[in-house]
């Protein structure tokens, strides 16, 4: 059977799936069950600095975002890190890795930004047995309005400086974890590299508010009639998470850096489809928090039928899509493909006809008796009708093949010409 | 000793009050808020929907849907109900299986389509029980119309016509308003008095007055509406019952009764253990009045009922819904049977064949089917229609929307050409005659 030992950074565990630093993984009740669930690994909900720890609200801290039949798209949240002293966190993390030495167990560490501060807390978490640690410079609502969180993550000096810092008074693995609340992901992964981090995860929340009670006027979650953005997660973050991921992936200056994938990871295939953009392994938290903690073993068992099909060991898969990843102007301008309807799939609902008469290019035909056709000659290929088509594998998209003429521009299909060599390109340069 | 099923003859309280209660309790129950949400969910808002189409009153199906997705249930009543004031009542009766959800795109993708009846009761239900009327009337015409007959028809054709400022006066054969919706539907599909609820909440437009006990060419002439009135339409149905044309000696048992009759007599009861019923029951047709009657016998009591319709199942006007509730109500369905005789205490039928050509065979072979009540079902006519009115096929024949040979008159419902016979398309034969009435009104 194909093993799914995972080894990141050093840390081994059973599987690639972790539960990400969030409500599941807040104290060692949780954290027992997850185990015993079949979690390859936890990062601890974030540590503070010791001393009276953080409050949180007492009103709701949850907003949600529902698809057809309320299921959960996304969630935001305005809840802060660990409300529970720090010498408890301590000891029964130091009692739940005893009992599971085979599970990963990473600590999300947040304090200010100051030396001692860091020095602090690393000594205090030595003796727990635990495999690494996470810096938190993510969380975007409450911690950031205190100098820390995003409000580091936000700044690559103060990523860099904070962690080397970390590297200096502590020898565990040390993982980055990124907000993607900033305009270009790759300057505080640069950033951590720089400052000696061994890996980075992400992507932490995203800055929302998910919805306005409109009797209140007010965001949701409400607390006594006002409302914060929160950090939204969730299967509605995955696009945002993937793009960022694959843009440290493939930058020059952080190519090869591990990454731990989060981000609306729910499924076996979204977490193959993370590892195939880079991440060496992923972090899961609102699957957890939808559906409890027996998610993983859909994921385990997805992702070994996946491998073991392919003949693929995990480590093949890791980074497999990455050479694919480009820029737009090298995409082949020249490759052409049509819409097809599969004329005994189509249930007749005329969604097709409906985005493209209303709102693309007019290439779908309705005949008499509802049946739709492509129209090839005015079909640019843009896949909306695709997406829009309630039965899978209904609509796809046929390559032309080589010598074959669009019949919209004239164009033969089967060479190869991206922008870079486009004639209407006036920086062109030539192809031939 | 007490009445029960097994108890020969045609008698009253066969069953417990418990029994009673539980047989004539709403057969669908309403969805609430969160079965419809589910049901709404599963809408996917097809372009040029194929169930606006297959509705005779082309309600804007994925429209009011999305409008219950959302949570604006009343926003989805007003979308109904400005296709199809009776969209209460059709929610409930309407052969949805033979129109919109048959038409459903999901019954191709899944065999299972959107609810669509049972969503457009969800949505009506809350502003037609509401008792608030949501229709405003248009500036006064000065013009006054005579309909004739309270069923769908004649209320659809009223409502419109009121809603456009004329002033309607709607006359009525029978004692109470409704038609079919109050006399001629089984009791479990329309429960709790809705059919009446229904046209008080239709009336609250104004502007239409109800003279009920008049009949056509008894109380009211055709003459003497067109003399008075500026434009008449007529939707009092089919007041005549088909004959058995089968010899009949006059024998006690079994009894004999117009199925309609029942129905309509169940309907008006107010304690259901007073209604007598046979023990062995035959129902002769095969549509829903059939159905209805042969369902209703059961659940008052009757241990043994038979549907017997001459010709094969799949030309039975029920629906194959409708058969399937007559079988698990305990309804036995004999098709290819003919009635030929009736003797004492049975009913004889012969076995037939349908012919390729369409044509019905009469075989020798005979079946003696024990009965001491016999319900016939074998469709309604054409009844006292005015001389001067043109009838074609049985019906008042019409032109374009109800136009009929009389000018000033037009028809819509079951006595007219054109129809199904069923509530929906009765309603909107109505409507579309009111504002092919209020066009000639406001030419004249």
């Amino acid at each position: 059977m194909t093993s799914l030992a995972s080894n990141f950074i050093g840390i081994r565990s059973p599987n690639p799936f972790w539960l990400a630093s969030a409500p599941p993984t807040d104290k060692e009740y949780n954290v027992r069950r997850a185990f015993q669930a079949g979690w390859g690994g936890v990062v601890w909900k974030t540590l503070g600095l010791d001393g009276p720890p953080v409050v949180n609200v007492n009103g709701p801290r949850y907003g949600v975002i529902h698809g057809a039949d309320r299921r959960v798209l996304g969630i935001n949240n305005i809840e802060l890190i660990t409300d529970r002293p720090l010498q408890v966190n301590l000891d029964e993390i130091k009692s739940v890795k005893r009992d599971y030495p085979d599970r990963a167990l990473v600590i999300s560490l947040m304090v200010p930004c100051d030396e001692e501060s860091w020095k602090s807390i690393l000594g205090r978490i030595e003796d727990t047995g635990a495999d690494g640690v996470e810096l938190n410079f993510g969380c975007p609502h409450g911690m950031a309005e205190r100098g820390m969180g995003s409000a580091v993550g936000q700044v690559p000096e103060y990523i860099e400086m904070v962690t080397r810092w970390v590297k200096q008074h502590s020898r565990m693995p040390c993982i980055v974890k990124l907000t993607p609340n900033v305009t270009d992901i790759r300057k505080p992964a640069e950033a951590a590299r720089r400052g000696g981090a061994d890996a980075v995860s992400l992507i932490n929340t995203v800055n929302s508010i998910t919805s306005v009670d409109l009797d209140l006027f007010a965001p949701e979650p409400t607390i006594d009639g006002k409302g914060t953005h929160g950090g939204y997660c969730g299967p509605a973050v995955k696009p945002i998470a993937l793009n960022m991921v694959a843009e440290i992936a493939r930058s020059a200056a952080t190519r090869g850096m591990p990454i731990s994938g989060i981000g609306g990871v729910t499924t076996w295939r979204d977490a193959a489809e993370f590892m195939a953009l880079g991440a060496g392994n992923v972090q899961v938290c609102t699957a957890a928090m939808t559906y409890g903690f027996k998610v993983v073993q859909e994921m385990i068992s997805g992702l070994r039928d996946y491998l073991e099909a392919r003949d693929m060991a995990l480590s093949d898969l890791v980074g497999r899509a990455v050479p694919n990843v480009t820029d737009w102007q090298y995409l082949n301008l020249d490759y052409m493909t049509k819409a097809v309807i599969d004329q005994d799939l189509c249930i007749h609902c005329g969604r097709c006809y409906a985005a493209c008469e209303d709102t693309s290019h007019q290439a779908v035909a309705m005949e008499p008796g509802r049946i739709f056709r492509v129209k090839e000659e005015e079909c640019v290929a843009c896949n909306l009708c695709v997406d829009v088509c309630p039965v899978e594998n209904c609509i796809t998209m046929r390559e032309l093949a080589p010598g074959e003429v669009d019949p919209r521009t004239g164009r033969v299909a089967g060479g190869f010409r991206d922008w870079t060599q486009h004639p209407n390109n006036p920086m062109a340069q030539a192809a031939e | 000793m007490t009445t029960t099923p097994m108890t020969p003859g045609v008698v009253p309280g066969r069953l417990t009050p418990d029994a009673y209660a539980a047989n004539f309790r709403d057969v669908a129950p309403p969805l609430d808020e969160h079965e419809a949400r589910v049901a709404a969910d599963r809408c996917y808002f097809c372009h040029d929907a194929p169930c606006i189409t297959a509705c005779p009153t082309a309600i804007d199906i994925p429209l009011f849907i999305r409008q219950i997705a959302t949570g604006t249930p009343d926003a989805a009543a007003m979308t109904i109900l400005h296709a199809n004031i009776f969209g209460g009542m059709c929610g409930r009766v309407c052969p949805t299986e033979n129109l919109c959800e048959g038409a459903c795109v999901r019954m191709e993708a899944e065999g299972r389509p959107v609810e669509i009846g049972a969503l457009q009761r969800y949505a009506t239900d809350g502003v037609v029980l509401s008792g608030v009327h949501p229709f405003r009337r248009g500036a006064p015409t000065g013009k006054r119309v005579a309909v004739v007959g309270a069923g769908p028809a004649g209320l659809s054709c009223a409502h419109r016509l009121a809603a456009k400022g004329h002033d309607v006066v709607v006359f009525d054969a029978r004692p109470k308003p409704g038609g079919l919706n109050e006399y001629g539907i089984a009791s479990y599909k329309a429960v709790d008095g809705f059919a009446a609820a229904e046209v008080d909440w239709l009336l609250g437009i104004g502007g239409i007055e109800l003279r009920q006990s008049h009949r056509l060419g008894e109380q009211v002439t055709l003459d003497g509406l067109r003399a008075e009135y500026d434009a008449v339409f007529l939707g009092m149905g089919l007041a005549g019952v088909n004959a058995l044309g089968i010899d009949a000696p006059e024998i006690d048992a079994p009894a004999r009764r117009d199925a309609v009759d029942f129905i309509a007599e169940l309907r008006q009861s107010d304690d259901l253990s007073t209604l007598p019923v046979g023990r062995d029951v035959v129902v002769i047709g095969g549509g829903m009045t059939a159905v209805d009657a042969a369902v209703q016998a059961r659940l008052l009591g009757a241990q043994n009922v038979t549907i017997a319709y001459r010709r094969g199942q799949d030309r039975m006007g029920a629906s194959v819904h409708e058969q399937d509730h007559a079988v698990t109500a305990g309804v036995r369905l004999m098709t290819n049977a003919a009635p030929v005789a009736v003797e004492n205490g049975a009913v004889v039928l012969g076995y037939t064949a349908d012919l390729p050509d369409g044509t019905l065979l009469n075989t020798a072979e005979r079946i003696s089917v024990p009965a001491d009540m016999v319900l016939t079902a074998i469709g309604q006519r054409l009844a006292g229609v005015p001389d001067a009115v043109a009838v074609a096929g049985g019906k008042i024949a019409v032109t374009g929307p109800g136009r009929t040979s009389v000018p000033g008159v037009w028809a819509g419902g079951d006595c007219a050409a054109g129809g199904d016979d069923l509530t929906v398309t009765a309603v909107a034969q109505g409507r579309d005659a009111a504002e092919d009435i209020h066009g000639f009104l406001h030419a004249g």
